[in-house]
């Protein structure tokens, strides 16, 4: 199988970048760290990437809001180049802050469908946790019958969270009920699965997922317990929590419980699995 | 142009609310409801369709905000309810800064920005408390300016041009009191004996000084940088001896770590100790781990969250500039307040509330250490009134570094380059501001010395001075800390010489003078030197990631420091003179032991209500609200984290990372803090902080042979005798457990005059003295960090069993402090036994033996018990039968005693074996087992000692601190 090229694209305040890029290489990718400046005076370098990745961090001290800086050099001057990347058949994904940055820049909720975003009111956005400051913590999450590359094979999944400005606000009823009908919901904060659960097989529904949950499950208030994100075409992901923080199964906050030390992979490896085998 | 872009929300106002919360906190009653809206200032060449076009599409969040535009040179006539908070010119506003250079970078015409935080009262909301809400909690003085009503402002250009004027002080001829009205007027905080060794070596050189050349030798010589004190002559004399020391660091501290390293011989794995900006110490083939922890805390009394900001700042770039860099893998902070509840009306003059200062420096930590990048993983908060006033603010940072990157040196003729970001009037007598106590004026008359950070600032920097230090693009690095640029060159050139051209200097606006430049405290600066071959490449290297560098001058073999402005020489120095003129401090130290007050516990509490008290007292209680604030999980190596257990919600004992993600090795980091102790006997105060520290780190699986140490000193007056004698006592004892315990000091710090002093209405002066802290951090290391053991227990059936003796020692513990007792002896360190107990616990974990382990600190056993069950989320059924026929020590002993080396084992039936081989002859004792029930109950005889819910224990201790 050939390696998939990785541009794990960092700006000024990006600071997951390292360990997310081993996390790509770790599964079998060539994940290669490339500063904004080097993007923007060569837009034409994304064409040698098959998976876009904006990892965490503070882009830009997320000063005006988080991730709009970043976001809005995306629109600007690489608008053409992000354009063409998002035709083709490749992936996208954004954690933490740069979901923040997907989504200020407009490349999701809607992808390829709705770039470049028209300049009104746009569908959605990530705003403050309702609690009202930056809140590190491990959610449980469960998806949602989405058609996200990333999330094949996962039902539910442990992850930190770790965000001042997650929850996701979307502007009308109308555009939460879009993503409903397209399969963007992707990620739900949830409650632990239960134990009749689990033993039966069965799944939450949708509408369970997405009645909103209060705190500590749902962490920041997120409309529709939602933590993620994709566009219609299941090749973009934003997620808040960091699947590169439970690449390693020391790093699970139970492991010295759940005698978890043993085969040293974490569950959060999966996405990163997944975004590789899409190309095998 | 000049524009206003407001921002208002649309439907919940969070800040309103926090805002509102805020006031009822203060008991302003009368303000019912609080509005807010943030604002930007904008002035350029911008019309009115382009300014909305930056409003919609870059500053404001169309889903849950909406925007105004005005122009603010046309007269606003309507109604002036409008509060207005914006930052002092000059003072770091890096939310403008950022939105200028986005504009900028898309082709807007925009010469400058501002920020504005806007607040809306009702109309019947009183005046006085409005006005108080103001300026107490919204604005803070030394940083920030009120405006009421509408903004109406033509420009926000700042800055005027400077004219250059050289000034020569005429010192020679000053008599002892000019002397001393030059050194005070000028915020040197030089002594008459430093002026007269200053003047006479003008005389001999037969000119006056220049204000640059005094400024320098004030920077150099002050307490912050020199630490003369603990460097100085101490004449010390307690209860039994007499003793001088000519250097009371280098014979304690420093000879503990001489001591040790000559007993391991070929095995001694200290690197560089007490040599670079950071104590380094062996960790694998490949790297070494550096450790510094410094204090920040008159910054922080006077504005919380910017002293807090630049005190992490400050302390990641020490590593940074420790041998060539160091990548910098964690935090740590530990803060001292005065209770949070205390009440407001009780404040002295120029005291900021402490739950404010609370709040303000978790935020400025929060918000340095999360944007670096830089997990925040240990820590602790201790409370004492004594800290009103004047509280403590310890940061630290661990960081690892190539084996080969240890040695640097700049060269003649390499280039002196700053690095990273500009410089301002920020800061400005910030080294000789630290050295002097605090006064209720101080909020006026140091507002210069307060600063705020820029984190992003310093992670460019960080990012590109690793790569140029891989490529080998310098020859040496320094971090620009206390006294600027004077403090960084002078000590970079110390051997060679350095000629530096302050014009040169990138300057954040125009206007400062020379000394300004060169005495300057702006964040987020490093000094170079870097070759002149090697120049390209490295400044290529830092443009291509936006970081600024520039040349200031050079390195140059002369012995000499020269000073320039735009070709007229302004200083000049010789470095012997620097380094090593300054006169010998010489001090009297005196111990007296503090009189012994007997008072007996309040006999109204049971042994169930001392346990709840204990767990719900501040020092104890959980710390969640702050730690959930923190990143402590980036750079993906954390193994043990600060809170665990089966909610994730238990007091972790240290913990452990690994900073190399392809290996397993670990590294640990704890710290031990009493002051409590220190009230009763410094010297075990500090032995039991070493000990704490040491318990801590080895709970969770770190080798004690090698676990490193650090000392952070905060001290009250020291010129006062008796204070001093209390240093030198817990100096003594640093000396004494750290050779006992085989654990080397390799870096330190100390902040010494923490007093604050304040007039009372009947203009009498009062003042208050912090205790005697000792902060002491350990950095330890782990084979295998699979291998970790965390605090919570695991499975029921499991036994407990307590390692270590019990002795009476009551004295300082949280017993006697929730039960009003007071006269119990202060625990002491066997330094015998201790070394060998801490290696059967780690022989025990090693070998897999412990399910979970706890230390037992404050609240001694029934404390550790209580944590360790509801971490676990499981009960447990404890006698002290046994224990009390052996030791004869009364339950109340038992239970409480805050005896030093103590920890609480759980192990699985089918080891207790092999457990008790390994602890052969050391003290171990069976306490009972682990169950499933929700309860802890321990027995002693016939009697029930405690019997309380799981539940019940934990909400005692998670309630003091869980703030919304």
């Amino acid at each position: 199988m050939p390696r998939p090229r990785v541009c794990v694209l960092r700006a000024p305040g990006t600071n997951c970048d390292v360990e997310t890029a081993f996390a790509f290489e770790r599964v079998g990718a060539d994940a290669e760290r490339v500063h904004l400046f080097r993007l923007l005076e060569q837009p034409e370098r994304l064409k040698g990437f098959q998976i876009l990745c904006i990892p965490g961090g503070f882009s830009y001290g997320d000063d005006v809001g988080a991730g709009v800086i970043f976001g809005s050099q995306l629109r600007g001057r690489l608008g053409e180049a992000i354009h063409e990347y998002l035709q083709a058949d490749k992936l996208a994904l954004g954690i933490c802050n740069g979901f923040q940055v997907l989504m200020k820049a407009g490349i999701l909720p809607g992808g390829s469908s709705a770039w470049p975003p028209s300049g009104g009111c746009p569908e959605a956005t990530l705003t403050w946790n309702d609690n009202g400051r930056y809140t590190a913590r491990w959610v449980h999450l469960e998806t949602a019958g989405s058609s996200s590359m990333f999330l094949r094979g996962i039902d539910s999944i442990e992850l930190p969270i770790a965000h001042g400005e997650g929850k996701v606000v979307p502007r009308d009823a109308d555009v939460l009920q879009a993503w409903s009908d397209n399969q963007q919901i992707a990620l739900c904060y949830s409650q632990p699965v239960t134990q009749e659960l689990a033993t039966a097989g069965a799944r939450r529904t949708r509408a369970e997922l997405t009645t909103t949950l209060g705190w500590p499950h749902n962490p920041n208030g997120s409309t529709a317990n939602i933590a993620g994100l994709c566009d219609p075409t299941g090749r973009v992901l934003g997620l808040m929590p960091h699947p590169e923080r439970f690449q390693f199964a020391t790093q699970h906050p139970q492991w010295t419980r759940r005698g978890l030390s043993g085969p040293d992979e974490g569950a959060g490896l999966k996405l990163f699995r997944n975004a590789v085998e899409y190309f095998g | 142009m000049l524009w206003e872009v407001e921002i208002r929300p649309v439907g919940v106002d969070r800040d309103g609310l926090r805002v509102l919360q805020q006031c009822r906190d203060f008991g302003a009653q009368s303000i019912s409801a609080v509005k807010t809206a943030r604002s930007f200032l904008i002035e350029g060449d911008l019309d009115q369709a382009a300014i909305t076009r930056v409003a919609s599409g870059l500053l404001t969040d169309a889903v849950v905000e909406t925007a105004e535009i005005r122009d603010l040179a046309r007269k606003d006539d309507r109604a002036g309810a409008t509060l207005n908070v914006l930052f002092k010119p000059g003072v770091t506003d890096n939310v403008a800064e950022s939105v200028k250079h986005a504009l900028i970078a898309a082709n807007h015409s925009v010469t400058a920005v501002r920020t504005c935080h806007k607040f809306w009262f009702p109309a019947d909301a009183a005046k006085a408390e409005v006005e108080r809400i103001a300026t107490r909690v919204l604005a803070n003085d030394a940083i920030q300016q009120v405006v009421w009503g509408n903004l109406h402002l033509t420009t926000l250009a700042m800055g005027s041009d400077y004219t250059f004027q050289r000034i020569v002080l005429p010192l020679r001829a000053m008599d002892d009191a000019a002397l001393m009205k030059t050194s005070r007027e000028g915020q040197l905080s030089l002594t008459l004996a430093e002026m007269h060794t200053i003047q006479q070596h003008f005389q001999e050189q037969q000119r006056d000084p220049t204000d640059i050349e005094l400024e320098t030798i004030a920077q150099t010589w002050s307490e912050h940088c020199s630490h003369k004190t603990l460097r100085g002559r101490v004449r010390y004399r307690d209860e039994q001896r007499e003793h001088t020391f000519n250097n009371l660091l280098k014979e304690t501290i420093f000879a503990a770590t001489v001591e040790i390293r000559n007993k391991l011989g070929a095995d001694d794995w200290c690197v560089s100790v007490f040599e670079d900006n950071a104590g380094v110490v062996k960790f694998d083939d490949k790297q070494h781990v550096c450790f510094k922890v410094e204090t920040h805390n008159h910054p922080s009394a006077i504005e919380p969250y910017g002293g807090a900001n630049t005190g992490l700042g400050g302390v990641i770039r020490d590593p940074l500039g420790t041998g060539l860099g160091a990548r910098p893998i964690c935090n740590t902070d530990i803060f001292c307040f005065a209770p949070p509840d205390t009440a407001a009306a009780s404040l002295p003059p120029g005291v900021l509330h402490p739950r404010a200062v609370m709040q303000g420096v978790v935020s400025g930590v929060r918000d340095y250490g999360n944007r670096m990048g830089i997990p925040t993983v240990n820590g602790s908060i201790l409370f004492d009134k004594r800290y009103l006033g004047n509280p403590l603010v310890f940061c630290g940072n661990v960081a690892m570094i190539p084996v080969d990157k240890i040695q640097k040196a700049a060269q003649p003729g390499d280039y002196i380059v700053a690095l990273g970001g500009r410089t301002g009037r920020d800061g400005i007598h910030g080294a000789t501001f630290s050295s002097v106590e605090l006064t209720h004026e101080s909020e006026h008359l140091s507002g210069g010395a307060v600063q705020i950070g820029n984190a992003i600032t310093e992670k460019m920097l960080m990012d590109v001075l690793l790569q140029a230090r891989d490529l080998g693009l310098y020859t040496a690095v320094t971090d620009c800390g206390a006294g600027g640029f004077s403090s960084a060159v002078g000590e970079m050139g110390a051997e060679t010489g350095a000629h530096v051209r302050l014009e040169l200097a990138p300057l954040k606006y125009a206007g400062l003078s020379y000394t300004e430049i060169w005495i300057s405290e702006a964040q987020e600066r490093m000094v170079l030197s870097v070759s002149p071959q090697k120049w390209e490449e490295f400044h290529a290297l830092c443009a291509s990631e936006g970081v600024e560098a520039t040349v200031l001058g050079e390195f140059t073999n002369t012995g000499r420091l020269e000073l320039s402005y735009k070709g007229t020489p302004v200083g000049e120095l010789s470095m012997h003179f620097l380094h090593e003129g300054r006169p010998p401090v010489v001090r009297d130290a005196f111990y007296l032991p503090p009189a012994h007050v007997q008072h007996p516990a309040d006999p109204s509490l049971t042994a169930d209500a001392i346990l709840k008290k204990i767990l719900g007292s501040l020092n104890v209680c959980s710390k969640e609200w702050v730690i959930r604030q923190y990143d402590h999980e980036v750079q993906a190596g954390s193994v043990v984290k600060p809170l665990v257990g089966v909610a994730e919600d238990g007091p972790s004992d240290a913990a452990v990372i690994r900073p190399d993600l392809t290996s397993q090795r670990g590294v640990v980091i704890s710290c031990g803090m009493n002051p409590r102790f220190g009230d009763l006997d410094p010297y075990w105060m500090a032995a039991s902080a070493i000990d704490e520290a040491v318990r801590n780190c080895v709970a969770v699986g770190a080798d004690p042979a090698r676990i490193a140490i650090l000392d952070n000193f905060c001290w009250g007056y020291t010129d006062r005798p008796e204070t001093l004698g209390s240093l030198v006592r817990a100096a003594l004892a640093c000396r004494e457990i750290a050779i006992a315990f085989g654990t080397p000091f390799i870096s330190g710090k100390d902040s010494l005059n923490n007093e604050f002093s304040y007039l009372d209405a009947d203009e009498k002066k009062h003042t208050v003295a912090i205790p005697a802290s000792l902060l002491i951090s350990a950095l330890g290391q782990m084979d295998d960090v699979r291998l970790a053991v965390t605090m919570d227990l695991k499975t029921a059936g499991n036994h407990l069993l307590l390692v270590g003796n019990t002795l009476e020692e009551l004295g300082g513990s949280h017993y006697e402090f929730v039960t009003g007792a007071s006269g119990g002896h202060v625990p002491q360190v066997d330094a015998e036994h201790a070394p060998k107990i801490f290696t059967a616990v780690h022989a025990a974990i090693r070998d897999g033996l412990v399910r979970a382990s706890h230390d037992l600190s404050e609240g001694g056993l029934a404390a550790a018990l209580a944590e360790m069950c509801f971490a676990g989320g499981l009960g447990a059924e404890v006698s002290l039968t046994d224990l009390s026929a052996q030791t004869s020590l009364s339950a109340t002993a038992l239970l409480f005693s805050e005896s030093n080396t103590r920890f609480v084992l759980e192990v699985e039936p089918s080891k207790l074996d092999a457990l008790r081989k390994i602890f052969n002859g050391l003290p171990l004792a069976d306490l009972g087992t682990v169950t499933d029930s929700t309860r802890l109950r321990i027995v002693n005889g016939g009697q029930t000692e405690i019997e309380a819910e799981i539940a019940e224990l934990k909400t005692a201790w998670q309630q003091p601190l869980a703030w919304e």
